[in-house]
């Protein structure tokens, strides 16, 4: 297949995927208990009862929950080609006005994040892979620890550590960079762990490859064999994973933005589901989905384009 | 292995540092610490969760008001909460609710894998390529926001908590177990099976579902690892189990409000879910290695 043809049908493909993503959420908007009314009221009167149909008849007229079930799908899968995401529950507003003025700072802490990683990634990878026994059991032997952190409970010990102990940091930085220095580490370091594991691998395995015999035997010193050569190769797996890993990030951003108390999409959706705004909740995953299925095209379409194998096959 | 790989990337394991000696005449016993030291872990875990009162003499509510926020000492090796409990009985106590979810979301999730994954494997054609199309669109919603989005609209309890964190890891299991079903089918003992006229079910029950089920266990162990690392993170945010519980999460929630002055009150329950997840991930690693091992 050409190329072009591919990153067609590689857009397609990822379209359909958030036109089947949206239908999920709108489906799962549909199993509330009770009704959507009656969440609405018991939500906006802190009690859960039921209502009688005269008091739920004007909230289903105001959100358009008495039209037919098909014409409020079509509506909301229309809506998100404008986008549109829907009324908040709660705040009786455009849900993309709630989440509006809260992505930027998410978005800022997931690309430094992903950033960090990828630097923390390099040097870990350059300075302990085959370097003797010890220094490289603790390098793969950090990594293995990083890998499985929670976020929430790094975020907590950076926080003790560095911002309660040791005063460097803010305990509550909102957005400013101070602030957001522990809250990038606290996403960047398992996530460098684990790309770390992938990397390493691969860097062994390119480093029993000819061609880094041939290099060593041509007079290349060892950095510059590792640096020019081994390097570029092992890279590829994990790079194939930071599509992945952008999904991963936002998610992970959740917690962490609600360790920290930093403002973002994470807080809003946390609160979201406290209050059982569902259509929020629905939006801001749509949202990231979104993210993802994009980060990840945008991966595939990098790699038929840079990877000779791929456009031949 | 053929090309459809089922296993996730191994990790990046520290060399051998296993000691292997001679007892009896001719049976040779490693020991790894490796191993030896998770398994211990594991073997707590057990206990705490069946009879916490083995392993603490307090009570998880006994309640002291004149002891509150005490940092961690030999009496109270975990420190106490605001209400003066001790937080290292507590986490004991806590053991049974956590493994339980854990171990109820990862059933769930391998319930729903191993449903859609023998589907899609055995029936092919249409059904897979629906299967397929069904675990692709799930895989754009990461595991914790599928989880948020089942309890923005079931509200938060246990229940919800299990469900959550079961439904979002199944579709990962569902493609892993879907991968194997198609590598054990492609194996010569399957077609010999076939071959000497033995009836599609019988070959499906007494050779593939064995085999294909086999490196699922190892699986089984991962996931149970990283359910409660899950859950704890739900009962974090406030929106899984609620905090009067000893559930690791919720103790962790409650002490929130007090991360300036009583660092214990975090650090410690999340030490121990972090050293459980670490331990219960190496068993699973060490668990794949031997059955990848025994395939061979």
């Amino acid at each position: 297949m050409k190329t072009p043809r591919r990153i067609v049908v590689k857009v397609a493909g990822a379209v359909l995927v958030l036109i089947a993503a949206a239908s999920v959420t709108f489906f799962a908007q549909l199993l509330v208990p009770g009704s959507r009314a009656t969440v609405i009221l018991n939500e906006q009167n802190g009690r859960a009862q039921q209502w009688t149909p005269a008091q739920l008849a004007p909230v289903n007229k105001e959100f358009g929950f008495s039209k037919p079930i098909i014409v409020q799908y079509l509506d909301y899968v229309g809506g998100l080609f404008r986008g549109n995401l829907g009324t908040s529950f709660t705040q009786y507003k455009p849900v993309t006005q709630v989440i509006g003025a809260e992505l930027a700072p998410s978005l800022v802490l997931t690309v430094a994040a992903l950033i960090t990683a990828w630097v923390l990634t390099l040097v870990v990878t350059l300075l302990t892979v085959r370097r003797g026994r010890f220094i490289t059991a603790l390098g793969s032997g950090w990594e293995a620890l990083t890998a499985s952190l929670p976020a929430y409970w790094l975020g907590v010990v950076l926080l003790v550590v560095f911002a309660v102990e040791i005063r460097i940091f803010p305990v509550i930085g909102g957005t400013s960079p101070m602030g957001t220095v522990l809250p990038v580490l606290t996403l960047a370091i398992p996530l460098a762990g684990f790309l770390g594991q992938v990397t390493r691998d691969e860097f062994e395995k390119v480093l029993d490859q000819p061609f880094i015999t041939t290099a060593r035997t041509r007079g290349m010193s060892d950095t510059a064999v590792r640096l020019k050569h081994a390097l570029r190769h092992s890279i590829l797996p994990a790079i194939t994973l930071s599509g992945w890993a952008l999904g991963a990030l936002v998610s992970g951003a959740v917690i962490v933005e609600n360790v920290f108390g930093r403002p973002g999409i994470g807080q809003v959706l946390v609160n979201a589901v406290n209050t059982r705004d569902v259509p929020t909740v629905s939006g801001i995953v749509l949202v990231i989905a979104a993210v993802y299925v994009v980060a990840n095209l945008l991966v595939d379409i990098a790699y038929s384009i840079v990877d000779p194998r791929l456009r031949a096959s | 292995m053929t090309s459809v790989t089922a296993l996730p990337p191994a990790s990046g394991r520290a060399p051998d540092s296993g000691r292997a000696w001679r007892t009896g005449r001719r049976i040779r016993v490693r020991v790894r610490l490796g191993t030896v030291v998770p398994l211990l872990i594991v073997v707590l875990l057990l206990v705490a969760a069946i009879a916490p009162g083995l392993l603490t003499t307090r009570s998880p509510n006994g309640i002291d008001i004149e002891h509150t926020l005490l940092a961690p000492s030999l009496s109270h090796p975990f420190g106490t909460d605001d209400a003066g409990r001790d937080l290292y009985t507590r986490v004991i106590y806590g053991a049974r609710e956590s493994l339980g979810i854990g171990l109820g979301a990862t059933g769930l999730a391998m319930s729903i894998a191993i449903l859609l994954g023998f589907a899609a494997g055995l029936a092919g054609g249409v059904v897979d390529a629906v299967i397929g199309r069904i675990l692709e669109v799930s895989f754009a919603f990461p595991v914790l926001l599928l989880a948020l989005l089942l309890i923005a609209i079931r509200g938060p309890s246990l229940t919800t908590e299990i469900v959550a964190v079961g439904i979002g890891s199944a579709p990962g299991y569902a493609r892993m177990v879907r991968g194997q079903v198609l590598n054990v089918r492609q194996a010569p003992y399957i077609e010999a099976a076939s071959a000497l006229g033995h009836r599609r079910l019988a070959v499906i029950r007494r050779h593939l579902f064995p085999n294909a089920m086999r490196p699922l266990v190892a699986m089984i162990t991962l996931g149970v690892g990283q359910s409660i690392v899950w859950a704890s993170s739900l009962s974090f945010l406030g929106l899984g189990v609620a905090p009067p519980s000893p559930e690791w999460g919720a103790l962790l929630d409650s002490g929130r409000m007090y991360i300036t002055t009583s660092w214990w009150l975090e650090v410690m329950p999340g030490l121990v879910i972090v050293v459980v997840a670490l331990s219960v991930t190496s068993l699973g690693r060490t668990l794949q290695h031997r059955l990848e091992g025994a395939a061979r």
